[in-house]
């Protein structure tokens, strides 16, 4: 096996390792922080199906988003959806068999990809041109976008132009779960895909990539209004009671 | 047209977004409380020496208290899509007064202290050190929120910048940084009952002088109860109701249609305030002491049922979090949601058919309303979500001929403040206040246009004050703005009521 090969290697459990736990913490940390009072934005669905349904709608069509800022909405909502796709395109990496669904989406996932850096390019060109995101852009909003682009052109790239061996990359992975990875291509383009996406990993849990799991957890969108019905109250709160 | 030390905004007839230009609210400043005022809240008297420790020390309990602060710390990506919805940027131009820009003036020190990437590349993202320079703009830009929510509304992740600014204020407080205005009038309530330190015989007085208004106008004995023990409904309302213009026509209004409902009410020296500044500082202990006073006089008045008079934020933490803070309410009668708010009561009273309006009284008008920004995004009315617009809106239409919405991105969830709530009302605050105010009083200049509206009904006290002081700088009169229940008051058919008399004997005995 070689050096390049062996470096992949670790790079990849790290970054699982570094996702899977950085997340895991942040969200046992937001499920394990109180929420004392009832502050959903109103008007607010009064059951629980309808916070679920309320829920559903932000994630799958940006719904405050699509009210907020119309070209913010199309194009944070064509990269998400292209990634979406991207991401399932790539399962038949990861998984042998391949499932049926996988295989019946390659082909969109390819169209994905375009649209991911088609909204990304439209996301990062806001950030220069509109004078109030660019104010608040930091370097960080910046790079975050950059390196999203990067992955993605260079995904294209070994699609279009500059081929790998899919097969061994595949194997690779495979061949990661056991602890036996196999010869990785040396192909540049495809050792700085990979480069990229495990640095994408690594940063996911310290970075604003926080937002996928914080929007589940942001009281605004997720609590029932219902606080005449029924008392809610937190367990501090709920100590100051008994002083 | 009021005379101001500042530059008026020009009223346009479309919403257009300022271009971002710092710093020009910087200097705007409320009044630091002074120590006799932080005292009785239970905060230092004044900057403690290692204030920098201790406000992150607050910070980190914040955050381990409250998850709405920490998910929002942590999920902002920077989309923009705040940027031009908060008024106070819209009227003010300044980039801290966009909801993310104030945000990040506590997210900046949050990611410096509590996050890998912020205390490895402070730079990289936007992370700096808690300096004098930092808590100087925190006491600046947090008391140019008004907490109305509207960024809120239109954040991909439920953002709410209330939430911030409320834990921003309580970390000041709790370095003996505090804001005049609030903390004052709390101490206010503590003391003497009500935000405006009416003591209970000049509030007796006052009402004595209402029953005997309403008599000469009317010809019917209406009455305005106090401390009357064993009523059936505890009516709680801000303090302003009591004397201030238009406040008090709405007072006045409630009065009748408890008369026309036929129910005992009373008004509690004890909880003679329906606001709840508590909630404006962050401060959950003092909010909640604020509460338990409403607790308190619903006991000892053993009434059955509460009802809520015209405020907006004190709907939020009546309707929101009053079961939190002072219940369980299973002592009342449970046929009844609590506490109602008395539009609800009005509402009802009407689909019962059981009040009579005089729609032509209201003829010299024609109205619009402004939803309450409290009112509207972080509270309801009635069973359905959004019954908090369509109550207040079919009350207007019941009682008034003449009624035209102001421009639908104005009002319901995406209504603008009016400039002067979340404990800014406050006149070191007047700059902002008129400046917030532009994106409402501009919505209303234009229905006034074209549609000839002459008034704006509005169910706050803030906003009632608020648009009382501020019009006259745009050039509109100050009693533009009405209160619902004056409506109500103008329009109801009253009738007589023999057995109030008895009614009034049995609970004197009872007392």
């Amino acid at each position: 096996m070689s050096f390049l090969t062996m470096v992949y290697a670790y790079l990849y459990y790290f970054a699982a390792f570094v996702l899977l736990a950085g997340v895991t913490f942040k969200v046992v940390q937001y499920a394990r922080t109180p929420a004392p009072l009832k502050i959903p934005t109103t008007p607010a669905p009064t059951t629980r199906s309808g916070v679920v349904f309320r829920m559903t709608r932000e994630v799958v069509l940006f719904e405050s988003l699509f009210r907020g800022n119309k070209w913010t909405w199309i194009f944070g909502w064509i990269f998400h959806f292209g990634l979406f796709l991207v991401t399932l395109r790539h399962l038949r990496y990861f998984i042998e068999p391949v499932w049926l669904p996988i295989e019946l989406v390659q082909p969109f996932g390819i169209y994905g990809g375009m649209a991911m850096v088609v909204g990304l390019v439209g996301l990062w060109s806001r950030r220069f041109f509109v004078d109030r995101v660019r104010y608040i852009s930091s370097p960080s909003d910046h790079l975050i976008l950059a390196l999203l682009i990067a992955i993605g052109c260079s995904g294209l790239l070994m699609k279009f132009v500059f081929h790998t061996d899919v097969v061994a990359v595949k194997s690779f992975f495979i061949g990661l779960y056991s602890f036996d990875p196999q010869p990785l291509p040396h192909d540049p383009l495809l050792l700085l895909h990979l480069f990229l996406v495990a640095t994408l990993m690594i940063v996911f849990p310290y970075s604003k990539l926080l937002h996928a799991p914080g929007l589940f957890f942001s009281p605004s969108r997720n609590q029932v209004d219902n606080p005449r019905e029924h008392r809610h109250i937190a367990p501090w709160a709920k100590r100051l009671e008994q002083e | 047209m009021a005379k101001a030390t500042f530059e008026v905004p020009e009223l346009s007839q479309y919403l257009d977004v300022p271009p971002v230009t710092p710093q020009t609210m910087a200097h705007s400043l409320p009044f630091v409380a002074k120590p006799e005022i932080q005292a009785p809240l239970g905060f230092p008297g004044e900057l403690v020496d290692d204030w920098q420790e201790k406000a992150l020390d607050k910070m980190g309990e914040l955050l381990g208290k409250y998850r709405s602060l920490r998910v929002y710390l942590d999920s902002c990506v920077k989309c923009g899509s705040c940027t031009d919805k908060c008024h106070y940027y819209l009227g003010t131009k300044d980039p801290k007064n966009m909801p993310v820009g104030r945000q990040d003036l506590m997210r900046k020190v949050y990611r410096r202290y509590f996050t890998l990437a912020g205390k490895l590349f402070p730079r990289l993202v936007g992370a700096e050190d808690f300096t004098k320079e930092v808590l100087d703009d925190w006491y600046s830009y947090y008391h140019q929120c008004s907490q109305c929510r509207r960024c809120s509304v239109f954040c991909p992740y439920g953002i709410d910048t209330a939430e911030i600014s409320m834990a921003a204020r309580e970390i000041m407080d709790s370095i003996g940084v505090g804001q005049k205005y609030c903390n004052e009038i709390i101490g206010k309530v503590y003391k003497i009952g009500n935000n405006l330190g009416l003591p209970g015989p000049a509030l007796r007085d006052t009402l004595e002088g209402l029953e005997e208004d309403v008599l000469d106008d009317t010809g019917v004995a209406v009455r305005y109860p106090i401390d009357q023990v064993g009523a059936e409904i505890l009516l709680v309302t801000p303090s302003a109701d009591f004397f201030a213009e238009p406040h008090v026509d709405g007072l006045i209004g409630y009065g009748k249609v408890f008369h026309e409902a036929g129910v005992s009410w009373t008004l509690s020296s004890h909880a003679s305030e329906a606001a709840n500044f508590g909630m404006f500082i962050g401060s959950y202990e003092n909010m909640r002491r604020v509460a338990q006073r409403i607790r308190e006089a619903a006991i000892q008045l053993k009434v059955k049922r509460i009802v809520f008079g015209e405020c907006g934020h004190a709907w939020r933490v009546a309707y929101s979090f009053l079961n939190t803070l002072a219940g369980p309410w299973d002592f009342l009668d449970p046929r009844y949601p609590v506490p109602q708010h008395i539009c609800e009561f009005t509402y009802n009273l009407i689909q019962e058919g059981k009040l009579t309006f005089d729609k032509g009284e209201n003829d010299d008008k024609v109205l619009t309303y402004h939803d309450s920004c409290n009112v509207a995004r972080a509270s309801r009315m009635g069973n359905t979500p959004g019954g908090q617009f369509e109550i207040p809106r079919a009350i207007i239409r019941a009682t008034c001929n003449h009624f035209y919405d102001m421009d639908e991105d104005t009002i319901r969830d995406r209504t603008f403040c009016c400039g002067g709530g979340g404990g800014l009302l406050t006149d070191d605050l007047m700059e902002l206040r008129v400046k917030g105010a532009k994106p409402r009083v501009e919505a209303l200049n234009n229905v006034m246009q074209e549609k000839g509206v002459t008034h704006m009904a509005a169910i706050c006290a803030i906003c009632k004050s608020q648009f009382t002081k501020v019009l006259p700088y745009y050039g509109m009169e100050m009693d533009q703005i009405v209160s619902l229940h004056q409506l109500v008051s103008n329009a109801i058919v009253l009738t007589e009521r023999d057995e109030e008399e008895d009614d009034e004997e049995d609970a004197e005995e009872a007392a």
